[in-house]
């Protein structure tokens, strides 16, 4: 989940300058985002977000992070929003297991994904390919505006990218063995885990549950061939990216039915020649209305997404009548 | 009990002296009506219109805009000062940005309205006010939240070379309205940048004129550094005006010459 990188250099000074002042701050008030690691399968915790956006009262905790304890060592996907969840998350770790963290998985390049990186060992932490390139390019940006978004819950937090490149397919780590699914559509490069051993799916920010979905990197015909991959794997429970975790493929049929939704309706606008305020002038339908964060949701969509709509309709390829 | 009472009465007098003095003050003290309370509302009154002009806060002039802006390098906004009747020009502008004018424009023919996108350096009330044959100034706004920078931040364009070679480039296309008339969308490749990020000067269109097929003019825009980047428009043309075909032709403040035939 990403909102766009805007900062100007009297925010950038800013920050430089708050920094400072809220690590000093950090050590007088303990902030604690009261992560409660769930069992979920054998060896498997869940640590469900906040279905929110960011925003200073929650710190930026509206993500899904999880672990796997296999005998080998501590699996993590997902690092959190913060320096100071990721190194909540390995205290919550450490309190289950004394195993080490082996592996930190990172599913995307989206900042509630991997800004809590810095709390692990550098060699744990590994991605795909493009999920790397994305986190060296915008992940300064990415943590900069999430500084604005959450405030002091950020301090001290810095990006710090994957040095280990994934490839889809089988890893077996201890007793566990993993799938690798190499995907997109959400961004660049989605990455879903699938454990064989205990039948769960961490489908990443491909899948989201009872909270509308985010599009800043979004292409929807991928995303949704993702979601049509993600149903076929077989699992037996799911683990959004965003919201409750399910054992069917509601939150699958429910995140692509919002996908095809938004595409059917920012095409058709597009083609009958509606400005922009016009389409945001348009209310989701009542089925969509249970999405947690929804108007707020398919505004930002609006905007990141419609340009392109437009586009296509204007220009003399488009095929017309 | 008394002193409530009495509070109470006088409570209620002076609510009645404010509505009634309300209207009056609304045409001769604008300073102190801002609907949008700006503080900003004052310098406006003197830098956008003529001393002695009469200015008035009028909600026939709407604008529409997202409340809170996620984007501030493309920020949707609408005028509609249909409602007024006739209008001889239109100003856009924002209180609290760098750059305070937006847009100008005439509708010569076509409909008092206009769709086009912005750069906000912050929160601000965008308005717009509508000139009427009397000489008086209708204003109309809204408040944008955003977290900004819009304006500070370089093009997209500037560090591609792909408009150079695309520059001023128009794509369109024209739609019949259910309500009669014509609608035109188009959309030109122009980087704009605002002159305020470091090192890269303004660049952006200054004058743009949509005319029918046989050259009659319906839309003059001038534009100012705020506009976004690959600017869209959306004009809308009255039943009485829509013709075989439109064009549109205009420069940027270098010169470069926009021209395109616009096909139904």
């Amino acid at each position: 989940m990403k909102r766009l990188p805007i900062a100007t250099l009297a925010t950038r000074s800013l920050i430089a300058a708050f920094t400072l002042g809220w690590t000093l701050l950090l050590s007088a008030v303990d902030r604690d985002y009261g992560l409660s690691p769930v069992k979920i399968a054998e060896d498997t915790w869940v640590l469900t977000g906040r279905s929110e956006d960011f925003s200073f009262s929650n710190g930026g905790n509206i993500v899904n992070t999880a672990f796997i304890v296999t005998r080998d060592g501590v699996v993590v996907i997902d690092s959190g929003p913060s320096r100071l969840y990721g190194e909540q998350l390995r205290r919550s770790i450490a309190r289950l297991t004394d195993k080490p963290v082996r592996l930190v998985l990172n599913t995307h390049h989206h900042p509630d994904h991997f800004l809590g990186n810095q709390a692990f060992p550098a060699g744990t932490l590994a991605a795909l390919p493009a999920t790397i390139n994305g986190i060296h390019d915008e992940g300064g940006s990415l943590n900069e505006n999430m500084y604005r978004l959450a405030g002091d819950w950020m301090a001290g937090t810095d990006p710090v990218t994957p040095g280990r490149a994934l490839a889809a397919g089988p890893l077996e780590i201890g007793d566990h063995r993993f799938e690798l699914i190499a995907l997109d559509g959400h961004t660049d490069a989605d990455l879903a885990v699938l454990d064989r051993s205990t039948g769960v799916l961490f489908a990443g920010d491909l899948v989201f549950n009872d909270r509308a979905p985010t599009t800043p990197h979004a292409r929807l015909p991928r995303w949704q061939a993702a979601l049509d991959q993600l149903e076929k794997t077989g699992f037996r429970t799911l683990v959004p990216g965003h919201g409750p975790v399910a054992s069917d493929a509601g939150p699958i049929r429910q995140t692509r039915a919002w996908l095809a939704w938004l595409d059917q309706t920012l095409r058709r606008a597009a083609d009958d020649g509606f400005d922009m305020t016009e389409v945001l002038a348009i209310t989701p339908p009542a089925e969509f209305r249970r999405l947690a964060v929804v108007e707020a949701e398919y505004r930002r969509s609006v905007g990141q997404l419609y340009p392109a709509y437009e586009q296509r309709a204007l220009s003399k390829e488009a095929g017309r009548p | 009990m008394k002193i409530p009472a009495i509070a109470a009465v006088l409570l209620a007098c002076a609510c009645s002296l404010g509505q009634a003095a309300a209207p009056a003050e609304r045409r001769t003290d604008p300073l102190r009506s801002d609907p949008l309370d700006s503080p900003r509302w004052a310098d406006m009154r003197k830098e956008m219109f003529p001393a002695g002009a009469r200015v008035v806060f009028d909600e026939r002039v709407r604008v529409t805009a997202p409340l809170t802006a996620e984007n501030a390098m493309n920020v949707p906004v609408s005028v509609d000062a249909g409602a007024l009747g006739e209008v001889q020009e239109i100003l856009v502008f924002a209180d609290f940005n760098p750059i305070v004018r937006i847009v100008r424009f005439e509708p010569a023919g076509a409909y008092p309205g206009l769709g086009f996108r912005i750069k906000l350096q912050q929160s601000t009330p965008v308005r717009a006010a509508a000139r009427t044959a009397d000489g008086s100034w209708h204003v109309g706004g809204a408040w944008v939240n955003t977290a900004g920078g819009g304006c500070t931040l370089p093009s997209t364009g500037s560090s591609s070379p792909e408009w150079q070679k695309r520059l001023g480039e128009v794509s369109s296309r024209v739609w019949e309205r259910k309500e009669g008339g014509e609608r035109v969308r188009l959309r030109i490749i122009h980087p704009i940048d605002t002159g305020l990020a470091a090192g890269i000067p303004a660049f952006f269109l200054q004058d743009l004129l949509l005319a029918d097929s046989t050259g009659r003019p319906l839309m003059r825009i001038e534009g100012f550094e705020p506009i976004a980047e690959n600017p869209v428009f959306t004009v809308d043309i009255p039943a009485g005006r829509t013709a075989a075909g439109y064009r549109v032709s205009g420069r940027d403040n270098n010169g470069n010459a926009i021209s395109a035939v616009i096909e139904k």
